[in-house]
């Protein structure tokens, strides 16, 4: 692990990695961005709570079928913490644009 | 060993037709049913494909009063039982009424009665609903007014096991006459699910196809759903064959495992199991089946669970076809309307195909899913499997008559 933590100063990072750390019962502190969701032990139906919470706090879409999670080719990224937070960045980009 | 059972009647309303004969010609010929729905609120719904059945007009069958009482669901239940006693021919003594019965499976129920309840006291601002809501939405209701509808007086009930529920009905049905508790029962299932607050739900899981229901293929991409019913007389053998009843196939095994898993993630075992129960509950051999109707959801872990459970079970595979791809997935009515597809094997020697198959899936090598394309072949027995959200499994075995 490169130990890359996070501080708070981050809004979008600390929100999303809030509800990934709900989700994974841990604290928000104990996340890093190169963690993999597989590896915080977030099963098919957290993820789906997961896709729930984002839509819910930022006010987005987000494109994902369980179908194709492992794929990921016409999907986001959703694997790690990082790639997350970035989904999420991007989401709200292309909202904005 | 008990009675054998008999099927003497058969009867439909699912997006593929309006009666069996319809319904056969279309599974033979490979006829897709799925394409855009249309109901109210649709354009907030990301999901907007479905095996709808369009040209349903309840008003015809039923008398003013009876629309009153009957959900969507409960309708399709009753014209599909109106036909199967109709070609059954079912004349029933009185002390037979008395111990004759029906078990249904529903997975949601009155689901449109709900959403349309809901819509008009929380968005709609009223302060009441249909008095006859609950009459409508309850799970039992098919159940109730087919037993009403044809003086059934025995056992009378509906199992509610999700996608398995119409497949542990009738297995609970065929183990009733198969003991003689009942000389003849009515059962299958029947689900009306499509509607904005039914689909908006199934969105949320993330398991549904934007695009069409592919089982077995590897560019499938989630489940599509559909609605509608299907009902079966089942019939002491003895009974049907002295008064000269016509006999569509023979119901001879039934098996149901939980996996005591996962609530959503299939567990092959629990697959292994229900099918090994089923056949050996039949007294038949693996080489004896030769076809299968999948449970073929067209979800990324039903197919690679199912196909890893066919081939434990089956050193060499017997075709094995998902008909979800055309009928859409009836939810507790799916067992039911695969059984038509089962009897249409057993009885014209035409396995129904797997539409929408485009290549092959190294996940699920080694079974021949008979694609996009009908077979000709000659079936002796056969398996129909429900592999149900909660890992609730049913599996049926039926023989040629």
């Amino acid at each position: 692990m490169d130990g890359t933590f996070l501080t708070a100063s981050d809004d979008l990072q600390g929100r999303v990695i809030g509800i990934l750390a709900a989700q994974a019962l841990r604290e928000p502190s104990g996340l890093t961005l190169d963690m993999t969701l597989d590896g915080l032990g977030i099963d098919s139906l957290g993820m789906a709570e997961i896709i729930f919470a984002i839509e819910e706090e930022f006010d987005v879409m987000v494109p994902f079928n369980a179908n194709e999670s492992d794929a990921g080719a016409e999907t986001l990224d959703l694997r790690t913490v990082g790639s997350v937070c970035a989904a999420v960045e991007q989401l709200l980009r292309s909202r904005r644009g | 060993m008990g009675r054998r059972v008999a099927i003497t009647g058969a009867g439909t309303v699912n997006a593929l037709g309006p009666d069996v004969t319809t319904t056969w010609a279309a599974l033979a010929a490979g006829r897709v049913a799925i394409g855009p729905m249309d109901f109210e609120e649709i354009d907030r719904l990301t999901v907007r494909i479905g095996a709808q059945i369009k040209d349903w007009d309840g008003a015809a069958h039923f008398a003013r009063q009876e629309m009153a009482l009957y959900d969507r669901a409960v309708q399709f239940a009753c014209e599909a039982g109106r036909q199967a006693v109709a070609q059954a021919g079912l004349d029933l003594s009185d002390e037979e009424t008395l111990r004759a019965g029906v078990v249904m499976g529903t997975g949601v129920g009155g689901q449109t009665t709900m959403d349309d309840s809901y819509r008009a006291v929380h968005a709609q601002g009223k302060n009441r609903v249909h008095p006859f809501t609950i009459p409508r939405l309850m799970h039992s209701a098919a159940a109730s007014h087919l037993a009403m509808r044809h003086g059934l007086k025995g056992p009378a009930f509906t199992v509610s096991t999700a996608c398995a529920s119409s497949n542990h009905a009738m297995g609970l049905a065929f183990q009733m006459v198969r003991s003689g508790a009942a000389p003849v029962m009515l059962t299958g299932g029947s689900d009306a699910a499509l509607c904005f607050g039914g689909l908006k739900a199934w969105e949320g899981l993330r398991v549904m196809s934007p695009d069409g229901c592919r089982p077995f293929c590897a560019s499938r991409n989630g489940m599509v759903l559909g609605e509608g019913a299907a009902v079966f007389v089942f019939e002491d053998w003895e009974r049907a064959v002295n008064r000269g009843a016509t006999i569509l196939g023979e119901m001879v095994g039934f098996a149901m495992t939980s996996d005591a898993a996962d609530i959503v993630l299939p567990d092959p075992d629990g697959a292994v199991r229900a099918m090994r129960g089923a056949l050996g509950d039949a007294g038949l051999n693996p080489e004896d089946v030769g076809y299968i109707n999948a449970h073929g959801t067209a979800t990324a872990v039903n197919d690679r669970s199912e196909a890893l459970a066919i081939r434990t079970v089956f050193d060499a595979p017997p075709p094995v076809s998902a008909t979800k791809s055309m009928h859409g997935h009836l939810l507790g009515a799916a067992g039911a309307v695969e059984m038509l597809a089962v009897l249409m094997a057993l009885g014209d020697g035409v396995i129904a195909p797997t539409v929408g198959w485009q290549r092959e899936d190294p996940e699920v090598l080694g079974l021949d899913v008979v694609p996009n394309v009908a077979r000709r072949a000659k079936v002796g027995a056969a398996l129909s499997n429900a592999f149900a959200f909660g890992g609730m499994n049913a599996c049926l075995a039926v023989r040629r008559a």
